[in-house]
């Protein structure tokens, strides 16, 4: 054996064994990563949940619990509805293009059947509830207030079919969750018709 | 052999001792400004003792926290003494650290060779607003609750992983019992050793190149006979003294808003914080706790999601590169120019003015000025290389002056 030090060596060894050392602390950090994930517990409780609109009036908005979201079903006039298409220019996506509704839904009401409104009523800016403003032109909301949703936190504005106003800190529509129809009055949110995807 | 040196031979205490109180030579022209270090540390300790006794009565269960934060209030002997002691130290901390920072700006004491206290600093002040912030969702009243939904919301903002990670932080697709359970164990565990670890550094850095004083004259160049800087007493006996003054009269304040006012008008425990947390209901008007609604503002000025929080977030990492931003030579605002002056008016003015717009709802006129406010914000560091550099500053004396 020679006295002289290979630092080359040395070099290596440390390089490799900081390598290893490195990948084994990595891999020591996913469970605890992992582990804050939402849990399997948190994700059964996303359950379907059936709704019977039978009794709901025109206008009328019911709030119901789905994924610990509130989740809201109103009836929408014929007044409503002839409202909606004239608010087209003062919307960010009238069209409804951005992909925050089921495919069933992108249409000029964002909903299956055009009286009966479906959506997540979390505010697509920062998870505020927004209030439901039904009346015309209150003083609050100024004179061109057609009637929509409006979020108290930062000023958010919707219409009646959840689609965002210009200038407003929200970036997208309210989110239509997945839903179908069972009969004439029973609304079944989280879960598409049978059949579909 | 005495006791003290059977422990010195094994552990370096009168070292510690000599180092950090009876020979750390502080400048003997501290005014009034100073006493905030030592308040923060005071409280610091009155929130881990009173903390300590909340958690032994206290449930981190989305069932029970609401009902066992009324029973520490109701039922628990002296257990709304205990409370009132943390909420209210929690508003003190921040009214005595944003004291403390703003001596900071005055004096120069960011400036080189203490850019790594202020580091140390701001990193201080980060962990205490997400320790305030975790602390907060732990009543789990309606502005605990909807607080929570609205910051966690932010980091949703972030392009592609946004959504994936603000639901890794809930642990749950809103708000939950088990976002509830993480923030209780991040508020009583994880954080508090952060900001001891961070205190710690803090205090070292600052005993390492010595405290900075009001006339920003650095009293090491000026050292006597046996190597003691002529203008440096040290800190004990005579800071530990007049520190216990300013403890008195901070106590006496304490007190009276302890007693007399703990809910401060809804700016120290909210009103609608004595609801429990509804998830299908937001209140009406929410507003974060006094201490976040500069920053707050500065978010709703942006009428844009992601550039929103990006600017809210840009205003805490400027004070970061404070150090770097001021190429003045002259550290205390005694020696300063016209510029400089003005700009510091002006930042203040623009931070409280944020402070109370944070707090008032976003009508058209509000949000108006907040805007105008958030560009004077900005402006205040990203003008700074220019202004400081052409400020016609005085010049500064060889020793620190006295009255």
């Amino acid at each position: 054996m020679s006295d002289t030090i290979d630092t080359g060596k040395r070099r290596f060894l440390t390089a490799a064994a900081s390598v290893v050392g490195g990948a084994g602390a990595v891999a020591v950090a996913i469970p605890f990563v992992s582990s804050i994930a939402p849990s399997a517990k948190a994700e059964a409780a996303g359950a379907p949940v059936q709704i019977d609109i039978s009794q709901l009036e025109p206008g009328q908005l019911l709030t119901v619990e789905w994924r610990g979201k509130p989740v809201w079903i109103f009836r929408r006039s014929e007044e409503i509805l002839n409202a909606l298409t004239t608010l087209n220019d003062e919307l960010r996506d009238p069209q409804s293009e951005q992909t925050q509704q089921p495919e069933y839904a992108q249409n000029e009401t964002r909903s299956i059947r055009k009286e009966v409104m479906v959506m997540v009523g979390i505010c697509t800016h920062l998870g505020c509830s927004p209030t439901y403003r039904p009346e015309i032109a209150p003083e609050d909301l100024g004179a061109n207030w057609k009637g929509g949703f409006f979020c108290p936190c930062h000023g958010s504005r919707f219409d009646l079919a959840g689609r965002v106003f210009q200038g407003v800190p929200a970036p997208s529509n309210l989110v239509v969750p997945p839903y179908h129809f069972q009969g004439d009055n029973v609304v079944i949110v989280g879960e598409d018709a049978q059949g579909a995807a | 052999m005495s006791m003290m040196d059977w422990i010195d031979a094994r552990f370096p205490a009168t070292k510690m001792w000599k180092e950090h109180l009876s020979e750390y030579y502080a400048p003997k022209n501290f005014n009034f400004w100073y006493y905030f270090g030592s308040l923060a540390l005071l409280i610091l300790v009155l929130q881990i003792v009173t903390g300590i006794f909340l958690t032994m009565n206290y449930k981190p269960d989305a069932e029970l926290a609401f009902a066992s934060v009324e029973y520490i209030m109701r039922d628990v002997e002296w257990g709304w003494l205990i409370r009132y002691l943390h909420s209210t130290g929690a508003s003190a901390f921040f009214v005595v650290i944003y004291l403390h920072m703003f001596r900071g700006l005055m004096y120069g004491s960011y400036k080189q060779p203490r850019e790594l206290i202020w580091i140390f600093g701001m990193l201080l002040y980060v962990v205490l607003m997400a320790e305030a912030f975790m602390g907060y969702l732990l009543p789990w009243g309606q502005m605990s609750y909807w607080g929570a939904q609205v910051i966690i919301s932010l980091f949703g903002a972030l392009p592609v992983i946004g959504e994936d990670l603000a639901l890794w932080i809930r642990g749950d697709y809103v708000v939950a019992d088990a976002t509830l359970n993480r923030f209780f164990a991040m508020h009583v565990i994880a954080l508090p050793i952060v900001l001891l670890g961070l205190v710690a550094a803090h205090i070292l850095a600052l005993h390492e190149v010595g405290s900075n004083n009001p006339d920003g004259v650095e009293i090491k160049k000026n050292k006597d006979a046996n190597g003691k800087p002529v203008d440096g007493i040290p800190f004990h006996p005579y800071y530990t003294v007049k520190d216990l003054v300013g403890v008195v009269v901070f106590l006496f304040i304490f007190s009276l808003v302890l007693f007399y006012m703990p809910e401060f008008g809804g700016w120290f425990l909210e009103k609608d914080n004595f609801i429990p947390a509804d998830p299908l209901k937001t209140p009406e008007h929410i507003v974060p706790l006094w201490y976040f609604t500069p920053f707050y503002a500065i978010l709703r000025a942006v009428p844009d999601k992601l550039f929103g929080v990006i600017a809210m977030g840009l205003a805490i990492v400027v004070l970061f590169l404070l150090p770097w931003l001021d190429r003045s030579r002259t550290r205390s605002i005694r020696y300063r120019g016209p510029y400089f002056r003005i700009a510091l008016v002006v930042f203040v003015i623009s931070f409280l003015a944020l402070g109370y717009l944070g707090t008032q709802p976003a009508t058209f006129l509000y949000t108006l000025m907040a805007q105008i406010f958030t560009v004077l914000y900005f402006a205040f560091f990203l003008l700074m290389p220019i202004y400081t550099k052409f400020d016609k500053d005085k010049p500064v004396p060889e020793r620190v002056t006295t009255k």
